[in-house]
């Protein structure tokens, strides 16, 4: 009989599960036994006290984040994908344009988003735009990697039956770069909740109310230390749930690749 | 299928030669003449250009000198009745993400063949190489060998009127290079294909064709050549037979003066 430690349900799932919670039971003990304040560090419980009884302002700032993260997302794909179609045409199309995606990419993006919620005046949409300008990247390298990863070849075959550039396109360069480009996905997907909370905190340390990074400002400004963890919490729980959704989405799409009778 | 000198060749290079782009001379002017129903392998040592000669043939390469003709015209007309050509990659070069049928499929698919159609042709090739049971996996189910097997079904599932095969079972073990050969050499002899075969071992050689080209390097050109008489059943009996060890002994003469006339010690 296997060991439990050595199935796999415990070692994927059960074994980092139990870790997790002993260390909330730590963390809560250590702040109950030393009698720390919860201005200092709040135990989990009274985080936990504090997403129940703000439950309604969270949940709707926790709503206003995903709103941002997942339209930044979706545009970053749209435009990612765009341009990375456009840079593999041609070879000085690429070098002329990415040294400029790359720059757009290094610019940190707390030192840009104090501008562009200047310059767009809607504040709904500049929190996209921020949010987008941090989760594009990945979609386009990675793309444009995936684009020219075509195994040369499957390209040679291609040319010598005389396939035309849209059958090229459907059935070699498509499939080759899906991996690379879903791989770029799950980054793009973290990258875009990291771009929308920052952009929140820069628009709420100008006053616009929005989303759960600007719960985190309030919270501070009014010592409620828990509610502060509270949508903390719930930012790293909103990050968790994109990347395992974004893992599913990879897996299901290449199996479905890789399974499809009429592929 | 016996070939017949007064044929029109399927394909034929006339002062071909290749130059690449940093200088390279990868072959001198070379003319060559393939008549319908041969087996011709293309054998030499490293760097003779069998490859480089391969690519001519199939368009993969444009001749810096010289012309190459597909039944006596140019590339645009090959695809048409009694004018396909295939190819076969030294590796599988298979579609990973695709299921085998799909892989065998694709030249079909690609020629705008009706689905149901193409379907049935790529099983029938499938069938033909045993693989019929592997048509639902994709390629990174399936042992080296049995790559091979499905990039062959996809060379044949066109019913090519010329074959180009790139050295296929170069990477494959002694028993399953032996098998895929005699696979080769049943299949080419059912369809009567015109087959040109670049291959290092000159087993092989013997073995399936019925010219054997030789080259030399630097530069690459071609040396000689040795023919065997078509007639000859490729099967195990004649793998084992005197006159096979002896049609291996003329060619590795040939072979060794190959090597020394390219400035390799034999």
């Amino acid at each position: 009989m296997t060991p439990l430690v050595a199935r796999p349900w415990f070692v994927q799932i059960a074994a980092p599960v139990l870790l997790g919670l002993l260390v909330l039971c730590g963390w809560q003990g250590f702040c109950r036994l030393d009698h720390i304040p919860p201005y200092i560090l709040p135990a989990p419980g009274d985080i936990g006290a504090s997403l129940l009884a703000n439950r309604a302002t969270l949940l709707h700032a926790l709503w206003s984040t995903m709103k941002v993260t997942l339209m930044a997302l979706a545009l970053s794909v749209a435009i990612g994908v765009a341009i990375a179609f456009v840079l593999v045409q041609s070879r000085v199309l690429e070098n002329s344009l990415l040294p400029y995606v790359i720059l757009m990419q290094v610019t940190p993006i707390v030192a840009i988003a104090p501008l562009i919620i200047v310059l767009v005046k809607a504040p709904a949409v500049a929190l996209v735009v921020c949010a987008t300008v941090i989760a594009i990247f990945p979609i386009i390298s990675n793309t444009l990697q995936g684009l020219r990863s075509v195994d040369p070849g499957l390209a040679d075959y291609f040319s010598m039956n005389k396939a035309s550039r849209l059958q090229f396109l459907l059935r070699l360069r498509i499939p080759s770069a899906l991996p690379m480009f879903l791989a770029g996905l799950r980054i793009s997907a973290g990258l875009s909740l990291v771009g929308a909370v920052v952009a929140e905190f820069v628009a709420g340390t100008g006053g616009t109310s929005s989303g759960l990074a600007y719960e985190i400002l309030q919270s501070g400004f009014q010592l409620d230390i828990p509610r502060m963890f509270a949508s903390l919490a719930l930012i790293t729980v909103a990050g968790l749930a994109l990347y395992g959704a974004m893992a599913a989405l990879q897996r299901m799409v290449l199996r479905a690749l890789s399974h499809a009778p009429g592929r | 299928m016996i070939a017949n000198p007064a044929a029109t060749p399927v394909v034929e290079l006339r002062a071909a030669e290749k130059v690449f782009d940093d200088g390279t001379r990868g072959l001198v002017p070379i003319d060559l003449a393939v008549q319908p129903g041969e087996f011709v392998s293309l054998i030499g040592p490293s760097g003779c250009g069998k490859s480089t000669l391969l690519r001519l043939l199939a368009n993969l390469h444009a001749p810096s000198d010289g012309q190459v003709l597909w039944w006596r015209g140019g590339f645009d007309q090959v695809g048409g009745d009694g004018r396909r050509l295939s190819f076969v990659f030294q590796e599988p070069t298979l579609m990973p993400w695709a299921s085998v049928l799909a892989n065998v499929r694709l030249p079909l698919d690609l020629a705008g063949v009706p689905r149901q159609e193409a379907q049935a042709r790529a099983r029938a090739a499938l069938q033909a190489v045993g693989l019929a049971q592997a048509q639902d996996r994709t390629p990174g189910q399936l042992s080296g060998g049995m790559r091979m097997r499905v990039s062959i079904a996809r060379g044949m599932v066109t019913r090519p009127d010329l074959l180009l095969m790139d050295e296929p079972f170069g990477a494959l073990d002694e028993f399953t290079r032996n098998r895929l050969d005699a696979d080769l050499a049943a299949l080419s002899r059912q369809g009567g294909l015109t087959t040109i075969f670049v291959t290092h071992s000159l087993y092989e050689a013997v073995f399936l064709s019925s010219r054997i080209v030789v080259m030399a390097s630097n530069p690459g050109r071609l040396f000689g050549e040795m023919r065997i008489d078509p007639a000859i059943v490729r099967d195990q009996a004649f793998r084992l037979s005197e006159r096979f060890a002896l049609l291996c002994r003329d060619l590795s003469v040939l072979l060794t003066s190959a090597a020394l006339a390219s400035g390799e010690g034999a």
